[in-house]
């Protein structure tokens, strides 16, 4: 059965490793739906949250794979615990004076901000799980959309568990 | 006194490090990594180290100057086959660094321990498309188990020590290293780390202990079992671990391509290679079995056929340094993430303990019948009757000629399968082939890696006359370095294993597989110095071999054979390893 992973993946913050990351995935044919990555707390180290779907056999090859890689520190589903996963998305509408008041109030619902607004466009920050994305993107669709930006998942465990360096691996 | 000879002396006498420049330091590096050997190619990037291997260093290296780069990684991958050392390259920029890339795959895909030195365009030309620039590091990714750029001087000696650590050690495998040129030309401290700082990088070595109680349980249940040994238990060097546990349990062994010489290829319990053009009894035996143990094998694609009929009536246990091997392919009962010595080792202890012996092994006598009778049913045969030379006849003479004791290095086609079957092995690090990727090429190269290594052995290439013109400029080494390898080529005119697909598969429409055009082998010979022989009957194979061994130089062997001869038994693509064809 094929399910959304969201892996986090720790790596060593030098040049090339983003490279070597993607080259493995499109080298063995893995997907990536979704990658998002810059430097942790301590800029030695950078984390990658990679949205990935496959059954779990495929999943725990890509893991394995990944932890191969001499530059990965750490590799965690973390689908397989509990997290908090979040994406933003910039979002352009075509939106003139009589469709304006609905765009605000769609916004408001989804605790949007209004980030720029021109005669006939407007352009709105969301962020949220994806079920949310995906429920604003379904609403704001009739508006028009212009122009969609979105930063792919990023997302942390629940609780007291690290994903630093030191802590313990899955 | 050189300055690396001032720079030691100062650094004894007052403790301090002196400068030298980068190329300096690699090669101070490498003899300090023990390195004595190295194949290579020079260029403009490279210069100053090759300025330095002749005026400070002529005494510590043995450099072999190869005709082409992708020679220089096949030499070295051949001479870390046969030593277990792992082998060392140094080429130039650009073409000289993308030359390498299918030594570099071949090596990859083996697990072979090899580092590769390229110069590299000075730093602030990266990026600019200078003259033989290329981005070796990032063209090699995939092909490499780790490269590296090293922009500065002082990260160089740090580098290497980690290149070493990652091709050495784990599942082994290739590394680059790219060196601008104004690093090797810049000066620098020497001092060469005692041990790599890789926290990052961690192979299991340990078997599990539970998960070895729980394979010793599944070996004492067992009725018919199988052991599949692969390259890993040469790589490890536990061929003697594996003889024991196989006489102690009395599980017969069969052995992947990778694997040939990891068990006496004459021992009553080998049951020889299995998979597409393995024994009859192997792949029945392993078709049948109720308990699989593989060990340093990964289910490839070649040994397994069709992946859900594949021992289908087998628990499997499966040893492996590399996790990501372990159901990769298969789904395995027990897997054990360990070197394959230190498992076996293991395992025989817990073995040892409980006992495990006569009774066990009577249960298995009735599983021995039915392997014998599986071997009597369809040995590995040809016609013996014909004039016309049998390429199996000329390998099955040099095994006899050589009493199993040559070095085979092999190309890649019918005469790397004839020589797996033909051929007995009962040493590791005697027959070295590409497994993985299958490079024609390979074998002449990696025979002058092996005679290197041992200049007294004997090293015999068995080659298609496709393969060995692919890296036929090669005899210019032997010419120059005066090494005695032998080729003998299984001479057909045809591209011949896709000549048998294609007889098969095909519709016997031979497109683009006839190479009837090629050149006279003997005058090749001549022409760089070496003695060619040629035969055309079966009468003159085996004087034929004598006097090519009694010379003391390289010679070609040329054998006409055959044209149409085949490779079976044959497995088709993608089929059970049961639906053997036979003839």
């Amino acid at each position: 059965m094929e399910t959304r992973h969201v892996i986090s993946v720790l790596v060593e913050n030098k040049p090339g490793v983003l490279a070597r990351i993607a080259g493995m995935f499109s080298g063995r044919a893995f997907n990536i739906h979704s990658l998002a990555v810059a430097p942790t707390l301590d800029t030695d180290y950078s984390r990658m949250t990679i949205v990935t779907h496959g059954s779990q056999q495929l999943i725990e090859q890509i893991i394995k794979q990944l932890r191969k890689l001499i530059n990965v520190v750490k590799v965690q589903d973390l689908t397989s615990g509990d997290y908090v996963d979040r994406e933003m998305i910039l979002i352009r509408l075509k939106a003139t004076a009589g469709k304006r008041a609905e765009v605000l109030r769609i916004t408001d619902i989804f605790r949007g901000k209004v980030v720029d607004v021109t005669h006939d466009t407007i352009t709105l920050e969301v962020s949220g799980a994806q079920g949310k994305i995906d429920a604003i993107l379904e609403l704001l669709a009739p508006v028009g959309i212009m122009d969609l930006i979105r930063s792919g998942t990023i997302a942390i465990p629940r609780g007291k568990k690290t994903l630093r360096a030191g802590g313990a691996d899955q | 006194m050189t300055n690396i000879e001032r720079s030691k002396r100062r650094l004894a006498s007052t403790g301090k490090k002196v400068t030298i420049n980068g190329a300096q330091i690699l090669l101070q590096s490498l003899k300090e990594e023990g390195v004595t050997t190295i194949f290579g190619y020079p260029g403009g990037m490279v210069i100053d180290v090759f300025d330095a291997l002749v005026r400070e260093f002529s005494h510590d290296f043995q450099f072999i100057l190869v005709r082409h780069e992708q020679a220089a990684v096949h030499a070295a991958d051949g001479y870390a086959r046969a030593t277990g050392k792992p082998g060392v390259c140094l080429v130039t920029s650009g073409p000289g660094g993308t030359n390498t890339v299918t030594g570099l795959a071949t090596a990859y895909m083996d697990s072979i321990p090899v580092v590769v030195f390229t110069g590299q365009v000075p730093t602030p030309l990266i990026g600019n498309d200078a003259f033989q620039e290329a981005d070796i590091v990032g063209i090699t990714r995939p092909c490499t188990k780790h490269n590296y750029l090293v922009d500065r001087v002082e990260d160089l000696s740090r580098t290497i020590k980690e290149a070493f650590t990652i091709a050495g050690t784990g599942r082994p495998g290739p590394v680059l290293v790219d060196l601008p040129k104004d690093v090797l030309q810049a000066p620098g401290l020497f001092e060469y780390p005692r041990a790599a700082l890789l926290p990052t990088y961690k192979p299991t070595v340990k078997p599990h202990p539970p998960s070895i109680k729980r394979a010793a349980d599944l070996m004492a249940e067992a009725q018919k079992p199988v052991i599949y040994a692969g390259g890993g238990v040469i790589t490890a060097g536990a061929h003697e671990e594996l003889r024991v546990l196989a006489e102690m349990t009395g599980f017969p062994v069969t052995m992947t391509l990778m694997g040939l010489g990891c068990f006496p290829g004459t021992h009553p319990l080998s049951l020889g290679m299995l998979g597409m053009h393995g024994t009859y009894r192997a792949n029945m035996a392993v078709s049948h079995s109720d308990l699989l143990f593989a060990i340093g094998a990964r289910f490839d694609d070649r040994v397994t056929g069709k992946i859900e009929d594949f021992a289908p009536h087998a628990k499997i246990i499966h040893v492996d340094i590399d996790p990501a091997s372990i159901q990769k392919n298969i789904a395995v009962d027990v897997p054990i993430v360990a070197d394959a010595r230190q498992a076996l080792t293991k395992l025989i202890d817990t073995l040892k303990k409980r006992g495990h012996s006569a009774k066990e092994r009577k249960k298995l006598k009735h599983w021995h019948a039915t392997i014998t009778a599986w071997r009597n049913e369809q040995r590995l045969r040809f016609d013996r009757t014909t004039e016309i030379i049998k390429p199996q006849y000329v390998v099955e003479k040099l095994y006899e000629i050589t009493r199993g004791r040559a070095i085979i290095t092999t190309e890649v086609g019918q005469n790397q399968m004839w020589a797996a079957q033909y051929y007995l092995f009962d040493k590791p690090r005697t027959f070295l082939s590409s497994g993985g990727l299958g490079t024609m090429g390979y074998g002449f190269p990696a025979a002058i890696g092996a005679q290197v290594a041992f200049p007294d052995k004997l090293v015999i290439d068995i080659a298609g006359d496709g393969s060995i013109q692919m890296n036929i400029q090669e005899l210019a080494t032997v010419a120059q370095y005066k090494l005695p390898v032998k080729i003998a080529i299984l001479n057909n005119g045809y591209l011949g294993m896709v000549r048998q697909w294609q007889e098969r598969f095909y519709d016997n429409v031979y497109a683009h597989t006839d190479i009837m055009a090629a050149p006279d082998f003997v005058k090749l010979a001549e022409a760089y110095g070496a003695l060619g022989l040629r035969a055309r009957t079966t009468a003159e194979v085996e004087p034929m071999i004598k006097q090519a061994l009694d010379t003391p130089g390289p010679v070609i062997m040329d054998f006409i054979v055959e044209r149409e001869e085949g490779v079976y038994p044959m497995v088709p693509a993608g089929v059970s390893m049961k639906e053997m064809i036979l003839a």
